[in-house]
């Protein structure tokens, strides 16, 4: 389904590498361009890479091929409606929409299902073009980012693949494992860190994850990184002790240095339905969030849920996830996420 | 968002009293709200409209019963049509001591695989079973693994990352027959169904391995996609049960129902927080209330067992029934429920009271403002509020910011709760937990 976004998978951190430089006016160093996980060996990349099957390369590009070009009735109006519903964009905003286009239909606006099509894209592309800013590379004397999300969704694959574009910007990078609650947790991003030869800072086993956040503060000062990036334990945002932890987490970051955690992303797992912009919505409310990154979508689901959760609480989705490895990492584009959403 | 659904239904059902048949034209705002409801709680479009189809089948035409309001009559069909669909109560998986029952665990990325590996371990602790670390892609999942076993007090079995998983399980089972192990638990890496290769391997560790269960791991969060991944899945290795995780969060759970409905297998447990005691039998009866928005009592005990231990709980309720309980136990218990999170969201947990809806706005509040109110007296005053006198309630006016009014109104509610108390100890409903199970049994509907 994503295939389109798979596709470019090869070269596609550089090219969001590329595109961030643009953006923030830095450089980007060319001979940065060596495989993070090369050194792994050939048996851990190669198992991974071939992995993907060819299902996903069934993907019409247009709805139109499905619906028939033909006159708009009621029926297409609910086959639309079907298809967005279908794309976890829920019911108010798939009602909203469903009004719209029927709206526009009685008024003659539209007259075929082409219009329609058109139609939709453009205001989905809108409600999601809200506020995107770029990110800031070169806060002084290094920019925090925090990872925050309910459990499984991706929080250490993402702090990753971040770390990952970061070096391709000739950044210095500095992670903090969090999670002293889960099973393997520091090991896990231990490991990350080996392959992407960057240091983690870490604690004991239950240590308050605040105390891990401030000792990654200071390692961070005395090593001069540009930055640092906090991965935390998955929480449900109804375990209200766990929502306070992360808030004190963030409390103590911003004690250590004023202004920071610069960004705080959620991350939010692809294959979430509605129940995702209850979890977005608290978390937001305990910490502010600045922007979202979806993972899993070289899967089959849509996440259409993100547009309620834009639109609701105005936060922009900073980039999305398409594999396993550092490289499956892209910027979001409301176009490619849109004709996907349509993707049958 | 939406609320529950019989909240929703209010308007329209009302339209329904005094007809004595329920028609095509009478119910089809009626079978569209139940339509919005289910859609609301992620339940999968396709299996909404057969499940509104079918319920438009069995009330077309039905007389309605003697004395009975037909909105009720109406509500109670969809929600048993729903219980019927979710199953019968499950059994255990199948274990036996001196046998050897053979469980693999598969599923999406992140669904709670190895945790819930973990929990059936532990359940299953005295039949000495062993776990087997399978995931050998993704980074330290085989450390997880290990930790987890560690945790539940069970044997593992590992061969690092460098071996093909089949051949990992394989020599995980030669280990289990030799060791005199009744239970062998197979922790797969997470996968996408959509991923041949993976799901290739699957199938041939199922070849390999014959196990007497596959269980499919899901998150009770999963929209849309959920029927897709059950089918490929089934489709696939032949699955015998569900495990539905994170059930402690409040996501209405519509997949339990898409996957039910799909795959018609039946969903064995359900997993409630990160701990490793945290696993249950499913239970129907439950889910299908909780996808109709009508309460979530699990979500409600969770919360309740971690903001207090058994021991706190049994005396708190050792004092309630007794004739002095003061306001040093009330402050307590108020303490308490602060730390289960905004008292609104607690009230929305009980069944029939998320019905009640904005009534319980701004409890949080009151509750911030009694709280400080007793916090501002003596302890002397807590154990003995008659002596009480103006100028000390005063005092505590300032002290806690309320007015006097307010001071004077919280001791009367509270001599008025003693009294309630009494009586409900008179009743036999002091055990909390006898409470919530009539609460979680059958709803209280609101007609
Ligand atoms: N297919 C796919 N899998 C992903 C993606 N991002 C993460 N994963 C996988 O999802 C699983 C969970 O990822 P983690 O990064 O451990 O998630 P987490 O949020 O840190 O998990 P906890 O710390 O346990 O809450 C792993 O198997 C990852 O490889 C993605 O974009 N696509
Ligand atoms: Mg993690």
């Amino acid at each position: 389904m994503f295939s389109k976004w798979r596709k470019k998978k090869t070269d596609q951190l550089d090219s969001l590498a590329e595109e961030i430089a643009k953006e923030s006016g830095e450089s980007l160093l060319s001979d940065k361009k060596e495989e993070p996980s090369a050194k792994e060996g050939a048996s851990w990349a190669s198992r991974l890479t071939s992995g993907l099957s060819r299902t996903r390369n069934s993907w019409v590009s247009s709805i139109a091929s499905v619906f028939g070009d033909g006159k708009l009735d009621e029926d297409k109006l609910e086959e639309f409606e079907d298809l967005l519903l279908q794309g976890d964009l829920g019911v108010e905003v798939t009602m909203e929409l469903v009004d719209h286009l029927r709206q526009g239909w009685k008024d003659g606006k539209y007259k075929t299902v082409a219009d329609i099509q058109e139609s939709l894209k453009t205001k989905i592309q809108e409600e999601l073009t809200l506020k995107i800013s770029p990110l800031n590379l070169s806060e002084s004397p290094f920019a925090v980012i925090l990872m925050v999300g309910i459990n499984g969704v991706g929080k250490t694959t993402t702090t990753a693949k971040i770390t990952s574009l970061f070096q391709k910007l000739d950044k210095k990078c500095m992670l903090v494992a969090c999670d002293t609650f889960r099973a393997g947790a520091v090991k896990q991003l231990e490991t990350w860190g080996e392959r992407l030869d960057v240091t983690v800072v870490k604690g004991k086993e239950n240590e308050d994850p605040a105390s891990v956040a401030f000792e990654g503060i200071k390692r961070a000062k005395q090593e001069k990184v540009d930055i640092l990036i906090i991965d935390t334990a998955g929480r449900l945002h109804t375990q209200v002790n766990l929502m306070e932890e992360v808030k004190k987490i963030s409390r103590v970051v911003e004690k250590a240095l004023p202004g920071a955690p610069h960004e705080t992303l959620m991350v939010i797992d692809s294959t979430t339905g509605q129940n995702a912009i209850e979890q977005a919505k608290v978390f937001n409310e305990a910490l502010d969030l600045s922007g979202l990154v979806v993972t899993k979508l070289d899967g089959t689901a849509k996440g259409g849920v993100v547009v309620a959760i834009h639109r609701q609480l105005q936060i922009p989705i900073r980039f999305i996830g398409v594999g396993e490895q550092v490289n499956d990492l892209q910027n979001f584009n409301p176009e490619e996420f849109t004709e996907a959403l349509f993707a049958i | 968002m939406f609320g529950n659904l019989s909240d929703r239904l209010q308007s329209t059902i009302s339209k329904l009293r005094g007809t004595d048949k329920l028609t095509d034209d009478n119910i089809k705002e009626a079978l569209r709200e139940v339509k919005l409801a289910l859609l609301e709680a992620d339940v999968n479009l396709l299996i909404v409209k057969e499940f509104v189809n079918s319920i438009k089948k069995e009330v077309l035409g039905a007389e309605v019963e003697k004395g009975l309001d037909p909105g009720k009559q109406f509500i109670k069909l969809v929600h048993e049509k729903l219980v019927e669909i979710m199953g019968t109560n499950p059994e255990d998986i199948n274990v036996k001591k001196g046998g050897l029952h053979k469980v693999m665990m598969v599923g999406l990325q992140g669904s709670g695989k190895t945790t819930t590996t973990g929990k059936i371990a532990k359940k299953f602790q005295d039949v000495n079973p062993l776990l087997v670390a399978c995931d050998v892609y993704r980074p330290a999942a085989v450390d997880q693994l290990l930790t987890v076993a560690k945790r539940a007090g069970v044997t593992s079995f590992e061969k690092g990352t460098d071996h093909d998983p089949v051949t990992i399980a394989k020599e995980g089972l030669e280990k289990a027959k030799a060791g005199n192990h009744s239970l062998l638990m197979i922790d797969t890496a997470g996968r996408l169904q959509i991923d041949e290769k993976l799901m290739e391997e699957l199938a041939r560790m199922k070849e390999a391995i014959r196990p007497d269960d596959i269980l499919l791991v899901i998150d009770s969060m999963t929209g849309q996609e959920a029927v897709r991944v059950a089918k490929t899945f089934d489709d696939t290795l032949g699955i015998t049960g569900v495990v539905l995780t994170k059930v402690d969060g409040d996501a209405r759970g519509g997949a339990a129902l898409s996957i039910r409905k799909t795959i018609g297998k039946p969903i064995k447990y359900i997993g409630i927080g990160e701990k490793l005691d945290g696993l249950e039998l499913f239970d129907p009866e439950r889910m299908a209330s909780r996808i109709l928005g009508m309460g979530d009592v699990i979500g409600l005990i969770e919360k309740a067992s971690m903001a207090m231990d058994e021991k706190t709980a049994k005396r708190m309720q050792r004092r309630m029934g007794s004739g002095d309980y003061n306001l040093v136990d009330f402050l307590q218990q108020l303490e308490m429920m602060k730390k289960m999170g905004p008292m609104e969201d607690l009230l929305k947990m009980i069944p029939g009271m998320a019905e009640m809806g904005g009534q319980f706005d701004g409890a949080s509040k009151e509750m911030g403002k009694t709280l400080a109110i007793i916090q501002s007296m003596t302890t002397e005053e807590r154990y003995n509020p008659s002596v009480l006198n103006a100028s000390r309630r005063r005092r505590i006016a300032k002290g806690s910011g309320t007015t006097v009014q307010q001071i004077n109104q919280l001791l009367r509610q509270f001599e008025q709760m003693k009294q309630m108390m009494k009586q409900f100890k008179k009743m036999g409903l002091m055990n909390p937990s006898k409470l919530m199970s009539g609460m979680g049994g059958k709803l209280p509907f609101k007609f």
